[in-house]
């Protein structure tokens, strides 16, 4: 059996089994055991829709400590421009960056460039393209994995593109190396990240390849530190600051961003683990061929909406948004050198290394037989059911519980509803005893009475 | 077990018409599919067939019934409706040809390429038309590995 690393572990202690995680899960990845929340690992694509709906903060996500930098003989931090929508609209980038530096890094490193990068690159990809469509963008690590199990037809159409972050890491590596005369392993590249499921992409890349990246640091841990840091540095020029944000990056933290700056005409963009079930089932059926791209997040809103961000989702995507706006009101293009990226393109500088392959989920048996004779168990099971999706048996739908027990995960008996049937046959015996025994007694108590009339 | 011996049978309905429940079945037939291990290229092309049909279905005909069989080595759809049937089959098997109203183009249906691309995404396709009594279509799928368009 494969194993999958996750980026969410449950504390035992603190979970209460109270089932809203197993309830708020898009996969059906959770199970309540013994009053506790188990993850089915290969069903899980690491959402982080539990963190978000766990009462107790049992869900917890895994993250790097910033005790890590010590590893690393030069520290380089990449903010996901997520982060740069989480301070006020006075609050830009730059200042942002250079707050980063006093919090331990040796450098900081705008990732919005290298997203501008990538839209260019994605634009020349789909330019000269022509294989099933629409192409689908590979910059959400949840979207990836859902694709691989739910999808995995539509594997074709996953953008081969490397995401930002590690094109960015990559490139860090290996300039700082040379600049700094250190060997690659001494430069510790860490991801500032919006959601737990970067962390996943890190340790185990969907690709099979090797990630260019050290560690993940949650948004939610640096931001205190960060809006104190920031405090002391001084106001500079509001119009140089705007210059040098990077329009076609920036638009990489929300949803749209990416299809709004190149001014893609045939695109759609998607948020949300719903809408983009609904969104794939249409491509899966063909409906969506004339439409060339689709970005899709898995979190609303896109990066901004992560389950490690602080600010309110769409004040934060409004932040964006405006930002956008000013930059396209003002004319300010500080992009990446198109004719540069051209040549990179041409070199294979943006490509992905490892091949992504489907992770479909376990068939109910190998054998085509077995599989269609446990489907049709699965389905008498269903039927027996009272089909009110109580959760009581630890799985979250009557239907998926039907399906663990024919996989031999769950006892049929484990449904309450069975019980009461129980009971009603048991009291049924009982009953028809306590008749038998009632004649009996009567015919035993018979004699007597009579004998009493007599008296 | 024999070859040809049907293992799974199933019968849907399709209401033409009803826009709302329109591709349900096909999202139905491919969640069979994903369960018994079927191979996901063999779903894609399935998904794609059956959708088209559906679709076509809905938008012309008045009710039909899908049957799916499964056999240890091919996956059978036939689809039966009664509807208007089609006059002329070579031409509705062009790309491009359509009867379709300006309403159902709207709303990005009609771009004559139904038909076409059941027949591109099966591995045998048959069809055969009364006009005023309906059509019927019958999709056949290799599971053979080997055997793959």
């Amino acid at each position: 059996m494969n194993h999958y690393f996750h980026s969410i572990r449950i504390d035992t202690e603190k979970c209460d089994g109270r089932m809203k995680c197993m309830r708020a899960c898009p996969t059906q990845a959770i199970r309540v055991r013994h009053g506790k929340a188990v993850i089915i690992e290969e069903k899980c694509i690491d959402c982080g829709e539990c963190i978000t709906a766990c009462p107790h903060n049992a869900i917890v996500p895994l993250t790097d400590p910033f005790g890590e930098l010590a590893k690393f003989r030069h520290t380089v931090a990449i903010p996901s421009p997520a982060l740069y929508a989480q301070f006020g609209r006075e609050i830009l980038p730059e200042k942002i960056l250079s707050g980063i530096k006093k919090l331990g890094f040796d450098d900081s490193f705008d990732l919005a460039v290298t997203c501008g990068e990538v839209s260019f690159a994605i634009q020349e990809y789909l330019r000269d393209y022509n294989g099933p469509k629409p192409l689908i963008s590979n910059v959400c690590p949840t979207v990836v994995r859902l694709i691989q199990v739910k999808y995995p037809a539509l594997i074709d159409q996953v953008i081969p593109i490397e995401t930002p972050r590690e094109l960015a890491a990559r490139e860090i590596k290996k300039n700082k190396s040379k600049q700094l005369q250190l060997k690659e392993k001494d430069i510790g590249t860490f991801y500032l990240t919006p959601c737990p499921v970067k962390m996943i992409s890190i340790k185990q890349p969907a690709e099979k390849g090797k990630s260019f990246i050290d560690g993940a640091i949650s948004i939610s841990d640096i931001y205190g530190p960060l809006l104190s840091a920031m405090e002391s540095i001084e106001k500079g020029s509001y119009r140089k600051a705007l210059e040098s944000i990077c329009i076609l990056g920036i638009g990489w933290a929300m949803v749209g961003g990416i299809c709004r700056t190149l001014r893609l005409k045939n695109s759609l963009a998607v948020s949300g683990l719903g809408e983009i079930l609904k969104v794939f089932d249409d491509i899966e059926r063909g409906k969506l061929r004339n439409i060339d791209f689709v970005e899709a997040y898995s979190c609303h809103q896109g990066c901004v909406g992560g389950s490690l961000a602080v600010e309110n989702l769409y004040i934060s995507y409004n932040k964006i948004l405006k930002l956008i706006e000013t930059l396209e009101f003002e004319q300010i293009k500080a992009c990446p050198d198109i004719r540069e990226v051209r040549k990179l393109y041409s070199q294979n500088y943006f490509f992905i290394k490892g091949k992504l392959e489907p992770r479909p989920l376990k068939p109910l048996d190998r054998d085509l037989a077995t599989a269609i004779k446990k489907r049709k168990e699965k389905e008498d099971i269903f039927e027996s059911l009272p089909k009110i999706d109580c959760g009581v048996c630890g799985a979250p739908t009557c239907l998926t519980f039907a399906e663990d027990v024919v996989r031999g995960e769950a006892e049929f008996t484990d449904c309450i509803f069975n019980l009461p049937q129980k009971f009603a046959e048991l009291s049924q015996e009982l009953s028809e005893l306590l008749n038998k025994s009632a004649s009996l007694s009567s015919i035993r108590s018979n004699p007597k009475k009579t004998k009493n009339k007599k008296d | 077990m024999m070859s040809d011996e049907v293992v799974l049978t199933q019968k849907f309905e399709i209401t033409g018409g009803d826009f709302n429940k329109a591709g349900r079945v096909s999202t139905d037939i491919k969640e069979i599919l994903q369960e018994i291990g079927i191979d996901p290229s063999i779903i894609r092309r399935t998904s794609i067939a059956s959708y088209e049909a559906e679709m076509n279905v809905v938008m012309y005909a008045q009710r039909a019934v899908l049957t799916l069989n499964i056999t240890p080595e091919k996956l059978h759809l036939e689809l039966e409706d009664e509807g208007p049937g089609i006059e002329n089959i070579e031409r509705a098997m062009q790309e491009g040809y359509s009867t379709a109203t300006d309403e159902m183009r709207e709303m990005g249906f009609g771009a004559g390429m139904g038909l076409p691309n059941i027949k591109k995404n099966s591995d045998k396709f048959e069809i055969s038309s009364t006009p005023g009594k309906g059509t019927s279509i019958k999709i056949t799928m290799s599971l053979d590995q080997t055997e793959k368009k």
